[in-house]
């Protein structure tokens, strides 16, 4: 998990269940589709990380490009862009429905539980069709008696060749 | 095609539509100006050791950047002398040679033919006067490495002209003169014809209206900058070159660091170094900042971001985008990478939203009527400057009007293609 500051151990912490996480999950996938920015930005705590690599999985995201790296405060700037009405990749909205799989969860770190799953998501627009797919790390916590995500990274299988326009949420 | 098309398609305040859409004229364009002219292909410190090398190209062209053993740099085709597989598969490495996957055939990193198996099918060793295609002329300005397929033309210092200024003032705000191409590429598809994208690139003209939705949102001094008062001009630098030239602005802020939107207070180290390598020179240096420039017909060097121009087909190009590293700045790199993150490629707050544009600005230019897109805007008011370059206000095409007649002088010229 590069880059992933570990936190402090909390016994009181309780276990997330895959059936929450699942449940998380699919939630998230439907807001992001529906392009509900309000409901997608609450599910972020304040430490966010929201990242999609380029050029391979792994890479040092402080001293490589990425197609998305996000913080807390640069989330809220590419939704108020998004909420202006004119962000023009995004006008009209791209039509989208991703299927969300193979959930795992794959550790705890401190309070936090990791989770891995894999995703297909069609997007439709004027432009044509275009699949997106690869693999979602979730960092997930329980904020005030809710699931939030810390950390979200999108690993594309075609993250190292020519992309299209991503306007919409991943 | 004959040159009088050209002339009637072609006009000092119009273009026609079909130029971004006949893929004749695309394959003109390969032959007469991809495949000839200086094209912009990589950087040095992308194959910084001996022996390195990286994948790039020239328009649809394969082309393999290598350092040879003794650091000299070379443009190969990747493309084997015996029955044209590709000889390199990785995007970058390092190695002293290439070998064919398909027959085993090995080049030096020179293009040397170094072997053949089985080498009595050919009556022995070194009987064949083979080797991997070269790209004839290299040049290397400032570390920037260009490739021209034809043998014979003008220099790269002649075709860069009044651009190789900018690299330099590009250069210049490293404390080591020297950039650095490190962090990957950003490869972002527009369904569009290359020209849309690099007329683009000095219009001071849309700013204001496809980056709207984040300048209301974002804490940006961008939009000001090609604003109707602003006091920025756009240049026809020649050869088909244009800026935006930001520095009336700067110096009107008149702050070091103003130009990359912070103080020097958020920089301290390397305002230091900078003070500390070019004295009392440093503050005209630090407000000025970085050149914006359109490097005909590929470069494109905006502040802190430099794209590369690839087209693939009369309306298919691809932008290869990364972020300008200063040698000796770490403190700046950091900032300049994530603001360019942010910016640039695919989910960029700024570029998505150009190629949204490049690609309904394809479509466009293939509906019949009008016919012409129109590129009169600022012709009334241009000046000529000190240097005898045309200038013309931020938000004046005067730089397209500088990449048509440049464009057209090449499609128009005599003489072969290689």
């Amino acid at each position: 998990m590069t880059g992933l500051v570990d936190r402090p151990a909390d016994a009181a912490a309780p276990d997330l269940d895959i059936r929450t996480v699942e449940q998380f999950l699919y939630r998230e996938a439907r807001l992001a589709d529906e392009h509900d920015y309000d409901g997608w930005e609450s599910l972020w705590t304040d430490d966010a990380v929201y990242w999609v690599p380029a050029n391979g999985d792994d890479i040092d995201r402080m001293a490589q490009m990425s197609v998305i790296h996000d913080n807390r405060n640069r989330i809220s700037t590419r939704l108020k862009q998004l909420r202006t009405g004119r962000r023009h990749a995004q006008v009209p909205f791209s039509r989208l429905r991703r299927v969300v799989s193979n959930v795992e969860i794959l550790g705890r770190e401190g309070s936090d539980t990791m989770v891995e799953a894999n995703f297909v998501l069609v997007e439709s627009r004027e432009r044509g069709k275009e699949i997106w797919a690869g693999r979602y790390t979730y960092r997930l916590r329980i904020v005030d008696g809710a699931v939030r995500m810390a950390y979200k990274k999108v690993a594309l299988v075609d993250n190292a060749r020519v992309l299209p326009t991503l306007g919409f949420l991943i | 095609m004959p040159s009088a098309r050209y002339d009637a398609l072609i006009q000092p305040t119009r273009v026609h539509g079909s130029m971004y859409t006949a893929p004749e004229i695309f394959a003109d364009e390969l032959a007469k100006i991809w495949y000839r002219t200086w094209v912009y292909v990589g950087h040095v410190s992308e194959i910084a050791e001996p022996n390195d090398y990286v994948r790039k190209n020239i328009g649809p062209q394969d082309v393999i950047m290598t350092r040879d053993a003794d650091g000299e740099v070379h443009l190969l085709l990747n493309r084997c002398a015996h029955r044209a597989n590709l000889v390199c598969e990785a995007d970058k490495g390092n190695s002293s040679s290439f070998r064919c996957p398909y027959h085993g055939w090995t080049y030096r990193n020179t293009g040397d033919l170094l072997g053949y198996p089985f080498h009595q099918g050919y009556g022995g060793r070194g009987k064949l006067e083979l080797g991997l295609g070269r790209v004839p002329r290299v040049g290397v300005y400032q570390g920037f490495v260009f490739g021209s397929l034809a043998a014979e033309g003008p220099t790269l210092l002649e075709h860069l002209g009044a651009a190789a200024g900018e690299i330099d003032r590009l250069v210049r705000l490293s404390p080591e003169g020297e950039i650095e191409v490190t962090t990957g590429f950003l490869k972002h598809r527009a369904r569009a014809n290359w020209k849309l994208l690099a007329e683009n690139e000095t219009d001071g003209y849309h700013p204001q209206f496809v980056h709207a939705s984040v300048f209301s949102v974002a804490q940006s001094g961008i939009g000001a900058l090609y604003g109707e008062k602003s006091t920025a001009v756009t240049r026809n630098l020649g050869n088909g070159h244009s800026e935006n030239d930001l520095r009336p602005e700067f110096r009107r802020l008149g702050v070091p660091m103003g130009w990359f939107g912070t103080t020097e207070a958020k920089v301290p180290q390397y305002v230091a170094r900078m003070r500390e390598v070019h004295g009392d020179a440093a503050e005209e240096i630090l407000i000025d900042g970085a050149p914006h420039v359109m490097i005909f017909p590929n470069l494109f060097i905006a502040e802190i971001q430099m794209f590369t121009i690839q087209p693939l087909a009369v309306d298919l190009t691809v932008q290869h985008v990364t972020a300008v590293q200063l040698k000796g700045a770490p403190e700046m790199n950091r900032r300049m990478l994530q603001q360019c993150i942010g910016s640039v490629g695919p989910a960029g707050l700024l570029l998505a939203d150009d190629t949204e544009m490049y690609e309904r600005n394809q479509t466009g230019v293939a509906e019949l009527r009008p016919e012409w897109v129109d590129i009169r805007r600022g012709l009334g008011r241009e000046s000529v400057d000190e240097h005898g370059f045309t200038v013309g206000a931020a938000t004046d095409e005067t730089g397209m009007r500088g990449f048509w007649s440049h464009y057209k002088s090449l499609m128009t010229a005599d003489g072969a293609a290689r």
